[in-house]
């Protein structure tokens, strides 16, 4: 009973800041949801239903923890081609049944069912989806709308588009097309740029108040038209009344069609993917780090999906980059969704008429965007770094979804994939001898030492095909444990194994047990034996001969100041990932190290990312590390701005000193003890900080983290910064030694 | 039981193997002798064939140095077809432990049953030991498997394998339980199940690892004096997963029970052994 207290208690504690990342994902939402509904021919504010009734629905019934459900990007594709086939009220019909299949899917317990698919195929699809949406809208973004029958056509002919730009002679035009590109530079500079007040804010935000604030600067202040040709401006966002009145009635008559039920499966199949794919990379981001139940969550989407249909939305899909958002913003349970779902109500109520005010080709540039980033070339390169066949199998996947469809293609890359492993092991046998052998063996060793790691051996072979009965033994394993996954009996481990296990490895890593693989050496020098293997887990160690400049001026400094310089990436970061400020981030590797053995100091340049698969932004950044002999309380030292001010009212409480009033004013101090925080904080601490420039400081007890921004430091800041810190950790030794 | 107690316990005293004129006849003829050296027991070659002079001389001729340490032999020549030959002669002259050796896949360390092998163990009332890599010189036997499944059958098999770890001096022996997944009746779908699931696995564990040790009790201390007696639970699928253990273990023998019919997931059983007679990870001993 007291525990169903505690929980009410926190969620009512925790509200103020879900409430506040709902409301950031909801700025996206607007946006997203009216592009990616025109994008798939569908009237605008179908997008707005369906992260509405997803965003109530799954956060009412569903199983995981931070996700963020809506219209998802993948679908574009498929539901233009079922909207096309099976006119807007047969597409209903379609989403209706997909929803119903999703749900029948989560009661089939078939959560695993994204496992069954190979990495590299589902990357090549995805990609495809991206060339789709991307391909499509470019033309509009740039002012020249175009029907093709083809999305390859669409793409071919971006280069007629760009060069038509130049020869524009209306003038509404050139301001459509010149609104599409500013947009698009948003877009693209808006991660580049890390100021927390402009970040406040996303991107596509920022574009539909710029489209909306232009058109009111014609309107009211030079008292003329909007200068962007009428075509181009979003038409038909209803009132919340007629949303209502007008509530569209799904036409079942193609249902005994092929055609019909091949648009429902393949909603199904990309909704259920992008939906899987997602929550799994949002569990690995949440800062909690909980497990999702998939299932529930398949069966609350395929609710949410059906509820969609019946009130003229579209599938609703769980999405990364809205809820990669929704983590960054510190969400903590599911009322995000719901509260994003309800400030896009509140929107449409209260700012319909204005919505109209935004251009066409700005939503699109939105649109090119999230394509762009779906099909990226790093995406390609990556592969390449993989394995050549990685890149092959992507390619055959890509082309066939672009040139025939959808579900073709990821059949395609699933075949080629299995090709692939049979010519690489020069062997069927293998696979076909032993697919249905229950190949994977775990149990616990008893040391004496009464230290209970799971073993984990796998035998014959491990790839996509049996990769789910790995990973049923897998997940039976707490994640504070120790694991030892041995591979040694296992003749053949393919990249999306590699690749789960990765995953595995961080996952247990940031919840405090060790994933180790084993018995894979082998497999280097056994030339039968395939690819990725030791790819996939580098530690890459590219180092060009020649030095860039900045690591010629770090050689120097480490002499200058008699530090050990390291300039080699390396993986060491498990102490540095418990800092609070990596909760919601993933570390890549570490680089350029000082080390400092007199007063155990580390300086070092890193690499992390946020966000999850597309959705992901890569920093580069200089931190250093302290060891302290003693443990002091963990705390957080940030400056203090309208940001955290507003923190504040969302329940994080910063610590104030009533004797300190510039501080208490300046700086921003968390910490879970604060009677312990308070003790530590002396007077000659206060005033050592009060008089240097703010670095961010954390504690996690005997380790201290300092930097100065979240970007790499010239050499001069990287003096200073080694300065204070020095300085830092003198004032504290001495405050340890006086409580002590 | 109370026989079995018994410091005079003697479960093989008739061994039986069958001999064709194969490679690997010197080889498997001397594991069978040696044998039946270590535990007392008299060698029966079947040959399926013609009785010939020449055949018994070379039979003679490889036997020669076991007779010298007291090794009581009898060869059998019967004519017709193999398997209903094998099993005949082990009926009608009462043979308790059948040797069959297994033959090698090429290039892959991968043995497997021939077909005769495999359809007389399929069918043979007496106990089998599978030998993988027969050898004319001794290969000393240090780690013995044994499966602790809850099966009647169990205590016996634990008892002959503590016999058997005694007679050929073996310095390690492990009881393997399967802890079999549907017995956990939890679903790991999120955190509160996973814990739950992990409690309900340690509870079976103890409750396994019990019954066990209340078999070990049971067994004469004579008999497992110099060897380490240790339980060890597996999560994988029966039968099959014990194998794999055996492997990953580098166990040198694994003794299993033979599968009776009497309970319902009993008939699952000879499935699994199916699996393990594909894929032989070390020599295997099933009893019946």
């Amino acid at each position: 009973m007291s525990t169903k207290k505690n929980h009410t208690k926190a969620f009512f504690k925790e509200l103020p800041r879900n409430v506040f990342s709902g409301f950031v994902v909801s700025l996206i939402a607007l946006p997203l949801g009216l592009g990616l509904a025109m994008a798939s021919e569908a009237p605008p504010i179908a997008g707005i239903i369906t992260a509405v009734v997803g965003g109530i629905l799954v956060s009412i019934f569903g199983g995981s923890h931070v996700t963020i459900t809506g219209p998802g990007n993948g679908l574009v594709g498929v539901l233009l081609v079922a909207i096309a086939a099976l006119g807007l009220q047969g597409a209903y019909a379609a989403v209706i049944c997909s929803g119903i299949l999703l749900l029948l899917l989560g009661f089939l317990r078939m959560g695993k069912l994204a496992d069954f698919f190979p990495s590299s195929a589902i990357q090549g699809m995805l990609a495809a989806i991206g060339l789709i949406i991307l391909g499509k809208q470019f033309h509009i973004m740039l002012g020249n709308k175009i029907v093709r029958d083809s999305s390859v056509a669409y793409l071919l002919e971006i280069p007629e588009s760009i060069i038509g730009v130049f020869a524009y002679r209306d003038k509404g035009l050139i301001y459509a097309a010149l609104f599409g590109v500013v947009s698009l530079a948003i877009m693209i500079f808006y991660s580049k740029i890390r100021n927390k007040y402009l970040q406040l804010i996303p991107a596509p935000m920022w574009i539909v108040l710029l489209a909306i604030g232009f058109s009111y600067y014609y309107e009211l202040i030079l008292q003329q038209p909007n200068p962007i040709a009428s075509g181009y401006m979003i038409t038909g966002i209803p009132a919340i009344g007629t949303i209502i009145d007008e509530i569209p009635i799904p036409q079942f008559t193609a249902i005994d069609s092929w055609g019909f039920w091949s648009s429902v499966i393949a909603l199904t199949l990309i909704a259920s993917i992008e939906s899987l794919l997602s929550i799994k990379a949002v569990d690995m981001l949440d800062p909690q780090k909980r497990r999702s139940n998939i299932n529930k969550d398949l069966k609350a989407l395929g609710v949410a999906t059906i509820g969609s249909g019946l009130l003229g939305g579209l599938n609703v899909v769980t999405v990364i980059a809205r809820s990669s958002v929704n983590v960054n913003n510190g969400a903590t349970n599911r009322s995000s969704n719901f509260i994003h779902a309800t400030f896009l109500i509140i929107f449409i109520a209260l700012f319909s008429t204005q919505l109209t005010r935004i251009p066409l080709p700005a939503l699109m540039a939105i649109l090119v965007y999230t394509g762009y980033r779906l099909a990226s070339p790093t995406v390609v390169r990556k592969m390449f770094v993989i394995g050549k066949e990685q890149v092959f199998i992507f390619m055959a996947t890509l082309l066939s979804t672009l040139f025939i469809d959808l579900i073709s293609g990821i059949l395609i890359g699933v075949l080629t994939t299995f090709v692939i492993h049979m010519l690489l092991n020069r062997s069927a046998g293998l696979f076909f001898r032993n697919i249905f052998k229950p190949n994977v063996l775990m149990y616990m060793e008893n040391n004496e030492s009464g230290l209970d790691n799971y073993y984990v051996s796998v035998k014959h072979f491990c790839s996509f095909l049996n990769f789910f009965k790995l990973k049923k033994q897998l997940d039976q394993i707490p994640e504070d444990k120790d694991v030892v996954v041995d591979f040694s009996k296992c003749g053949f481990v393919d990249h999306t194994v590699m690749g789960n296990l990765n995953d595995y490895q961080e996952l247990f890593m940031k919840k405090g047990g060790h994933f180790e693989v084993v018995g894979l050496d082998m497999h280097g020098t056994d030339s039968k034996h395939p690819f990725a293997l030791r790819r996939i887990l580098p530690i890459p160690t590219v180092i060009s001969k020649s030095l860039t400049r900045r690591q010629m001026a770090l050689e120097e400094l480490a002499k200058e100041y008699q530090l050990q310089y390291h300039r080699e990436k390396h993986k060491q970061f498990q102490a540095i990932a418990q800092f609070h400020y990596f909760e919601t981030k993933h570390i890549d590797y570490i680089y350029h190290e000082f080390y400092d053995p007199i007063n155990d100091l580390k300086l070092f340049d890193i690499v992390y990312s946020e966000g999850a698969l597309m959705a992901k932004e890569n920093v580069r950044s200089t931190m250093v590390t302290i060891d302290l002999a003693r443990e002091i309380p963990s705390f957080t030292i940030d400056k203090e701005g309208f940001l955290e001010k507003f923190y504040a009212i969302a329940g994080l409480e910063d610590i104030n000193f009533e004797n300190h009033n510039d501080f208490s004013n300046r700086f921003y101090l968390i910490g879970e003890d604060e009677q312990a925080i308070r003790a530590f904080f002396t007077d000659e601490l206060i005033h050592f900080l009060e008089s240097n420039s703010y670095y961010h400081i954390e504690s996690k007890g005997d380790q201290l983290l300092i930097f100065y921004k979240e970007r790499l430091a010239s050499i001069k800041e990287l003096k200073a910064l080694l300065d204070y810190a020095k300085r830092l950790q003198h004032i504290i030794l001495r405050t340890i030694i006086r409580q002590h | 039981m109370n026989v079995a107690n018994s410091p005079h316990f003697r479960p093989f005293k008739v061994i039986g193997i069958g001999a064709t004129f194969s490679p690997n006849l010197t080889a498997n003829l001397s594991e069978a002798a040696r044998l039946s050296l270590f535990f007392d027991a008299k060698l029966v070659v079947i040959h399926v064939g013609e009785a010939s002079p020449d055949k018994r001389q070379q039979f003679e001729a490889i036997l020669s140095p076991f007779v010298a340490q007291g090794l009581c032999f009898e060869c059998i020549f019967m004519p017709g077809k193999p398997v209903a030959v094998i099993l005949h002669t082990t009926e009608a002259l009462k043979i308790d432990l059948l040797i069959i050796g297994a033959l090698q896949r090429e290039n892959v360390l991968n043995y497997y049953l021939g077909s005769i092998a495999r359809k007389v163990s399929r069918s043979v009332k007496c106990h089998i030991l599978l030998l993988i890599k027969p050898s004319i010189k001794r290969v000393a036997c240090n780690h013995i498997v044994v499966n602790g499944l809850e099966n009647p059958k169990t205590e016996q098999s634990i008892h002959i394998a503590c016999y058997v770890g005694a007679q050929l001096g073996a310095s390690k022996m492990t009881i393997v339980e399967e802890i079999r997944h549907q017995e956990i009746h939890v679903n790991v779908k999120d955190d509160t199940s996973l814990r739950r699931a992990t409690i309900v696995r340690e509870k079976l564990r103890r409750r396994e690892d019990s019954r066990v040790q209340n078999i070990v009790n049971a067994i004469p201390k004579t008999m497992k004096s110099q060897m380490s007696i240790n339980t060890q639970s597996i999560f994988g699928k029966r039968g099959y997963s014990i194998g794999h253990y055996a492997e990953m273990a580098r166990a040198d023998l694994l003794v299993m029970n033979a599968h009776s019919k009497t309970r319902f997931w009993d008939r699952l059983f000879p499935h699994d052994i199916e699996h393990i007679l594909t894929e032989l990870p070390t020599d295997v001993l099933i009893l019946q």
